[in-house]
């Protein structure tokens, strides 16, 4: 494999990218806009249920809301439902209660794997943590970088295990996660997605990526700061940057701290104002959330319905 | 320097916030008002907030209605006891605030005051009475115990009079924290300020983040939105129009909010009437409980 350039990134201004990441949050989005943003922000959802006490029951309800999210909520008759979720989101043990309880839907299957969330495991087991999701039938993996190795300069060994994930990964496509809380600088957040990219589109003897057969993705969920706009706003740069240069369509997944659907429709705001239009669909970008759903579905309701939703009109999974 | 009073001064006049989770904070909307005296002197500005304003206090409030609600009565009793003696210490200046909105004599509005902080009182005592009161043990025929409790309603919408501006409100809602409910309430259009005060009042006074939140702005523009929230179990009113009444009813059905739309069948000022325990009715969901009785 050959020697991966990672030294003379660009560097970042943090000052700059704060404020031209908070630019985004100050377009009006209203009406059929906002309608038309949520059923959006819905279909790219990755509902995530990632949590030691995660029982079958409580993935196949998961599955249930992924498929239908507004099962349940007083949307007058013949308004439009929304769409299905983009994935659900699961640890590997649950992979295969998650495939069967989505059957047809057109859900995919997301797992994380590499020995979520810390990564610290040897290469080969998080390789088998890989190959099992995906024998288990996963769609996507949601694999974790080394970040302890990044941030001391093993930049090759870094990419070297992505590229052997990406090979463990047969057919499914593959989310690298940075976690950006543990990076430290937005610099190192260039960094790491110059690195993430530039692994998975230089490995010998395969063809070009398909559009968003790799995603770069913030953060685990575990750690805070998990995504933020600035964070979020340097990665979709390396991935202009990339498209410009190659033409590969490498998607984003910004996870973690998204909450609301203000928040998303900011987001997607960010994603057509760096990229454009042509990402806003859920093979280039999802949000890995949990309760982001559910206030997606509330603001879905108050703006076809007229009236606010009470606590028990969106039923947690 | 001198004493003598400096006619040049140009008087600070305040900007009051809404009272919302525990801080003070602007419209979401930006919008304001002048609230000016029956001389035409502007005496301050308040925020004219939005159904957006009332949609952040609903939220706020519904996080805060558990924790208030699991609170001993005795507990409630301590703080609605604090609020009194916080609006004793200021109670100077509530009676300004009276005058200054609404104008007449300051020994009428100081009766209000007075009439406010003794409300605060007497329902700080009914806190841990209330089981006892609007609780019973039902005869029935068959080997149970059959009990019927009081519950606080969860998060009450208030639409206080336009005036006794300061009196109307606190008889609104004190009742409802004294039962264990949290408070979403709109103060008098034309007479702003005591409502605001009162916001100050209780942020001083062990009223936990969001129990009370305060809303200054137009009846008409939030009433359809107090009526038609799915998450506001009840909506009390006083000084509402027919109209208004109507729309408010209305709004509720879908929802099914229990609403009583005008509470103000007698004078806020007497006293015997609005210090009695059948004030607190209409604030309690009555859940009864069967228990078979063991041999």
């Amino acid at each position: 494999m050959k020697p991966v350039r990672m030294t003379n990134g660009p560097v970042v201004d943090r000052v700059m990218a704060e404020a031209r990441a908070a630019s985004f949050r100050t377009r009006s989005i209203k009406k059929d806009m906002k309608l038309q943003g949520i059923r959006l922000a819905t279909s790219m959802t990755d509902l995530t249920t990632l949590e030691g006490k995660d029982t079958p029951g409580k993935v196949r309800s998961l599955c249930r809301k992924g498929i239908a999210p507004d099962t349940g909520t007083p949307l007058p008759e013949g308004s439009t439902r929304l769409p299905h979720v983009g994935a659900i989101c699961v640890y590997p043990e649950l992979v295969e209660v998650a495939r069967e309880a989505l059957g047809d839907s057109g859900v995919k299957v997301a797992s994380v794997a590499t020995a979520f969330p810390s990564g610290q495991y040897p290469l080969d087991v998080r390789l088998q943590d890989v190959s099992r999701a995906v024998e288990a039938g996963a769609d996507e993996i949601d694999m974790v970088i080394s970040r302890g190795t990044f941030l001391s300069g093993g930049y090759e060994e870094v990419a070297r295990e992505i590229v052997e994930t990406k090979a463990a990964c047969g057919d499914a496509h593959l989310k690298i996660i940075l976690e950006t809380g543990e990076l430290e600088t937005l610099d190192n957040v260039r960094r790491a997605s110059d690195l993430a990219i530039e692994a998975v589109t230089s490995i010998p003897g395969s063809g070009p990526l398909e559009d968003g057969e790799v995603f770069i993705k913030t953060s685990t969920g575990k750690v805070s700061p998990a995504a933020t706009m600035p964070v979020t706003l340097v990665m979709l740069e390396a991935i202009r940057d990339a498209w410009f240069s190659s033409g590969v369509r490498i998607g984003m997944k910004p996870a973690g701290g998204i909450r609301t659907a203000k928040q998303a429709l900011h987001y997607l705001v960010m994603v057509k104002e760096t990229l454009d239009e042509t990402w806003l669909v859920p093979e280039l970008f999802r949000f890995g959330a949990s309760s982001l759903l559910d206030d997606l579905v509330r603001q879905y309701v108050k703006q076809i319905g007229g009236r606010y939703t009470a606590s028990h009109d969106v039923p947690s999974a | 320097m001198t004493s003598k009073k400096n006619n040049n001064r140009i008087e600070v006049v305040k900007t009051w916030k809404l009272y919302m989770g525990g801080a003070f904070p602007r419209s979401e909307s930006g919008r304001s008002t002048e609230v000016t005296n029956a001389g035409g002197r502007i005496v301050g500005h308040v925020c004219r907030a939005s159904r957006k304003d009332l949609r952040d206090a609903v939220d706020t409030a519904r996080k805060a209605a558990e924790g208030w609600a699991r609170r001993s009565g005795y507990n409630r009793g301590q703080i609605l006891y604090r609020m009194a003696e916080m609006a004793e210490g200021r109670r100077d200046e509530l009676t300004r605030a009276i005058v200054d909105c609404r104008g007449g004599s300051t020994a009428e509005a100081r009766r209000e005051t007075d009439a406010t902080i003794d409300r605060l009182v007497s329902m700080a005592g009914w806190t841990d009475k209330v089981d006892q009161v609007h609780g019973c043990r039902n005869q029935v025929a068959g080997a149970f115990h059959d009990m019927s409790i009081p519950e606080p309603m969860g998060v009450v919408g208030v639409i206080a009079p336009k005036k006794p501006s300061l009196l109307g409100l606190v008889s609104l809602i004190a009742p409802a924290l004294a039962t264990g409910s949290v408070v979403v309430a709109l103060g008098s259009e034309p007479h702003p300020i005591p409502t605001v005060l009162l916001g100050e009042i209780c942020a001083t006074s062990d009223v936990p983040d969001g129990v009370v939140n305060l809303l200054t702005g137009r009846t008409n523009e939030l009433l359809p939105h107090f009526a038609s929230h799915r998450n506001l179990n009840a909506v009390m009113a006083a000084g509402l129009s027919a109209k208004q009444r109507k729309e408010l009813q209305v709004g509720a059905v879908d929802a099914l909010t229990r609403t009583r739309p005008s509470l103000d069948s007698k004078p806020f000022d007497d006293d015997d009437y609005w210090t009695s325990p059948a004030i607190l009715a209409p604030y309690l969901e009555i859940k009864t409980l069967w228990h078979p009785i063991g041999s």
